[in-house]
């Protein structure tokens, strides 16, 4: 008989906690535990993300709920003593309000879990990763199970179909249609592909689904091989992602253990096996042909469409391609109702998207919410407001294939066709937040700096398209704009969209027109006035010390990477322009708060 | 895997080792583990409270510990509370009547009057 404990202390073992030393955390527990001879009494469980990342590492105390964040290793010894042998929740590592008298259900006080909904992030933080009985305890597998043995591959189809989960890896193209398609397709063979490619700078929703449950994908994409018949499954994920990949390999071998991947799962003549593949990290590998292109083990460069996957993919044969968050959300479905799902979220966009927030903004992590929440919601409820109450400019979403969302809307309800029309995408979820200290040509070039990059160069317009709109954005940053240069940016932008291959190139120009829809007169700035007005582009801005208040105390030539500063005792100091690289360590370091930017 | 009874079989095994981690309403066992409490032998009191509770398998029971509850000489003191608030203290605990408590209280639901603050204050 397995034993019993009191309590269970769950620590984060996400990618993000894990790099901010959650394993030696994990280890100082053990060792205390034992040192207070509680380790028969209190169980360590190393889980998934939370989300609340920027408050790393995260532990969570049961049965509690008490949620430390930040926790050092000196502060273990404390918890350990007064919270697991004294019983006194130690107040002052807890989240969010840390004066709050009833911390008895302390996780759901914090404001950042408050608005949250979760289902495909269900179990992450939940449950132990590495252990399949924790997952199969919160009804894993059983929908697995009723898919077998009461539903034909039709009824699933058709309850897929009338949940309306739309595809969240960046098209949100109808997940019932698309396993209808390859139903449909007439071959003895037919394949079921996970993308875990997530090459979109600043998201990790999938990374961290993988992480923390990833027997949710694995029993999707046994769900996913009855509807459309197949029996073999292959998960696409990049290599960088040693975690998700180490609990990946742990889980399948751990179903196939159980019976539940393999030969005759449940006793229903079915068969499933699931392999890895490992990426190299291109973005362009997340794009579905060029995924399937390396699969086979060639080059992953993409091809031309039709013919869809769906009739002919991986090795010529019928294939759908489902993103990680897709399929997290595909057990629930089958076992909650397609009503259920579809009550949920939008007209046009059911359920829930989980996004990964990051720039400007207080909590830093990964949310899910419904579909509809506001941007607002999402900035100020869940995120927690803007650092040093700077004010919001514009938040970003969809990567280098979307654009941005400016102040003026940030109270329209975020769903797949209202970010279009504001000629941005949901994308795979990443939502970059803005500040009014932000350059937008700056944050268009750095986009464009990306896809330019990550361009595989099969196809002219992205490749030599996208260059020569990114050469036009340099000279503009670089207050080298001429007249007509943003016109040209505007021409290019059509020609690529209209013409590249694939979606890669199809997308890229869409952070240059969104930044010129709704802040054109920041590049005419650039441009016509050489004006960066955020103070972000450096050709455009001169860092000056105010002799007037210069103290000439000689802090910042002491500081002064190259030399650029010169000045005596009672003299104020200088800076010369020839010499500076302004990287404004100056200002930062200078007491009488003297130096400027002047732009 | 077989059969959808042995999944269920292992669903409720495993979840009986994690349902610590549930939201739902739960009865407390509150034992006061303060100096004063643990002197008067609360830690033995404890671990036969978290032995009979694992014995029977009752998973809507956590158990936890709390400081000096403030009368030390009725230590060691343990409060039952159910999930809607109303409490339970019990007072002067040993492992016997901790074992009575799990069996009587927390799955018969009839508290064992003759071990409360109240029969106590009575007596002496
Ligand atoms: C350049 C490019 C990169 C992409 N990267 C990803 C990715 O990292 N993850 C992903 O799920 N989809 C990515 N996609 C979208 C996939 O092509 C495909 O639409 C998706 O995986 C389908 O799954 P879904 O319908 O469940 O969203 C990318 C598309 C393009 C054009």
């Amino acid at each position: 008989m397995m034993q019993f404990y009191r309590a269970h202390v769950l620590v984060c073992g996400g990618t993000g906690c894990t790099s901010s030393d959650s394993p030696k955390i994990s280890a100082e527990f053990e060792a205390q535990l034992k040192n207070y001879k509680l380790d028969n009494e209190v169980k360590i469980v190393k889980t998934g993300c939370f989300g609340l990342c920027a408050e790393g590492p995260i532990v969570v105390v049961y049965p509690e709920g008490a949620m430390y964040t930040m926790v050092r290793v000196e502060d273990v010894k404390e918890i350990v003593e007064e919270h697991l042998l004294k019983g006194r929740i130690v107040k002052r590592l807890l989240a969010g309000n840390k004066e709050a008298d009833d911390v008895n259900k302390s996780l759901e006080n914090v404001g950042f879990f408050k608005k949250q909904f979760r289902i495909a992030l269900r179990n992450c933080g939940r449950i132990n990763p590495e252990n399949i009985e924790e997952y199969i305890a919160y009804d894993g597998y059983k929908a697995l199970g009723k898919v077998l043995t009461e539903m034909t591959p039709e009824e699933v189809i058709e309850t897929i179909k009338k949940s309306g989960l739309r595809g969240r890896g960046g098209g949100g193209f109808p997940t019932g249609l698309k396993w209808e398609f390859a139903a449909k397709s007439q071959n003895d063979q037919k394949y079921v592909c996970c993308n875990a490619d997530e090459g979109d700078p600043g998201a990790f929703m999938d990374r961290s689904i993988l992480e923390g449950d990833p027997h949710s994908v694995l029993e999707a994409m046994a769900i996913a091989g009855y509807a459309i018949g197949a029996n073999q499954g292959f998960i696409y994920v990049r290599a960088e992602y040693p975690i998700a990949v180490k609990r990946l390999q742990i889980a399948i071998q751990q179903a196939k253990e159980y019976g539940l991947l393999g030969k005759d799962i449940f006793g229903t003549g079915f068969d499933f096996d699931i392999e890895l593949r490992l990426g190299a990290g291109a973005f362009v590998c997340g794009e579905e042909t060029a995924l399937m292109t390396s699969i086979e083990g060639h080059r992953g460069e993409p091809r031309p469409r039709p013919p869809f996957p769906a009739v002919k993919g991986l090795w010529q044969k019928p294939t759908i391609l489902n993103n990680v968050e897709t399929y997290a959300n595909i057990p629930v479905i089958i076992l909650k109702g397609p009503e259920w799902f579809s009550s949920i979220g939008t007209e046009r966009s059911k359920g829930t998207k989980v996004f990964a927030i990051g720039g400007k903004i207080n909590n830093t992590g990964l949310v899910e919410i419904p579909m509809g929440t506001t941007l607002r919601e999402v900035i100020y409820d869940i995120g927690g407001g803007i650092p040093n109450n700077k004010a919001f400019k514009a938040a970003q979403t969809g990567g280098p294939s979307g654009g941005c969302i400016p102040a003026s809307h940030i109270d329209t309800p975020i769903d797949y066709d209202s970010l279009i029309e504001l000629g941005s995408m949901m994308g795979s979820g990443g939502l970059i937040v803005m500040d009014e200290d932000t350059c937008m040509v700056d944050i268009a070039k750095f986009f464009l700096e990306f896809t330019v990059d990550e361009s595989c160069g099969k196809c002219p317009p992205c490749r030599i398209g996208t260059k020569r709109m990114l050469e036009i954005l340099n000279r503009i940053t670089e207050g080298k704009g001429e007249e007509g240069d943003i016109e040209k940016l505007e021409t290019l932008a059509k020609n690529i969209k209209a013409s590249a291959l694939c979606g890669l190139g199809q997308t890229a120009p869409n952070p240059v027109l969104s930044t010129l829809r709704y802040f054109r007169d920041e590049y005419e700035a650039h441009v016509r006035e050489k004006k960066c007005k955020a103070g972000v582009c450096k050709s455009m801005m001169q860092y000056v010390i105010n002799a007037a208040l210069c103290k000439s105390c000689g802090i910042c030539a002491r500081n002064c990477p190259v030399g650029a500063i010169t000045g005596e005792k009672k003299v104020p100091y200088e800076i010369n322009q020839e010499k500076c690289i302004k990287c404004g360590v100056c200002m930062e370091k200078c007491p009488f708060k003297a130096i400027f930017k002047n732009i | 895997m077989k059969s959808l009874a042995e999944l269920e079989e292992i669903r409720k095994r495993a979840l009986e080792q994690i349902s610590l981690r549930d939201d739902k309403e739960k009865i407390r066992v509150v034992v006061g583990m303060a100096t004063c409490g643990i002197a008067a032998g609360a830690r033995p009191v404890m671990n036969a409270f978290v032995e009979e509770i694992n014995k029977r398998k009752l998973t809507n029971v956590s158990v936890t510990m709390t400081g000096c509850i403030g009368v030390c000489r009725l230590e060691p003191i343990v409060e039952v509370i159910s999930p809607d608030g109303s409490k339970v203290t019990y007072v002067k605990m040993t492992p016997e009547k901790a074992v009575r408590v799990v069996t009587e209280h927390l799955v018969n639901g009839r508290v064992c009057a003759d071990l409360t603050i109240g029969a106590y204050g009575q007596e002496g």
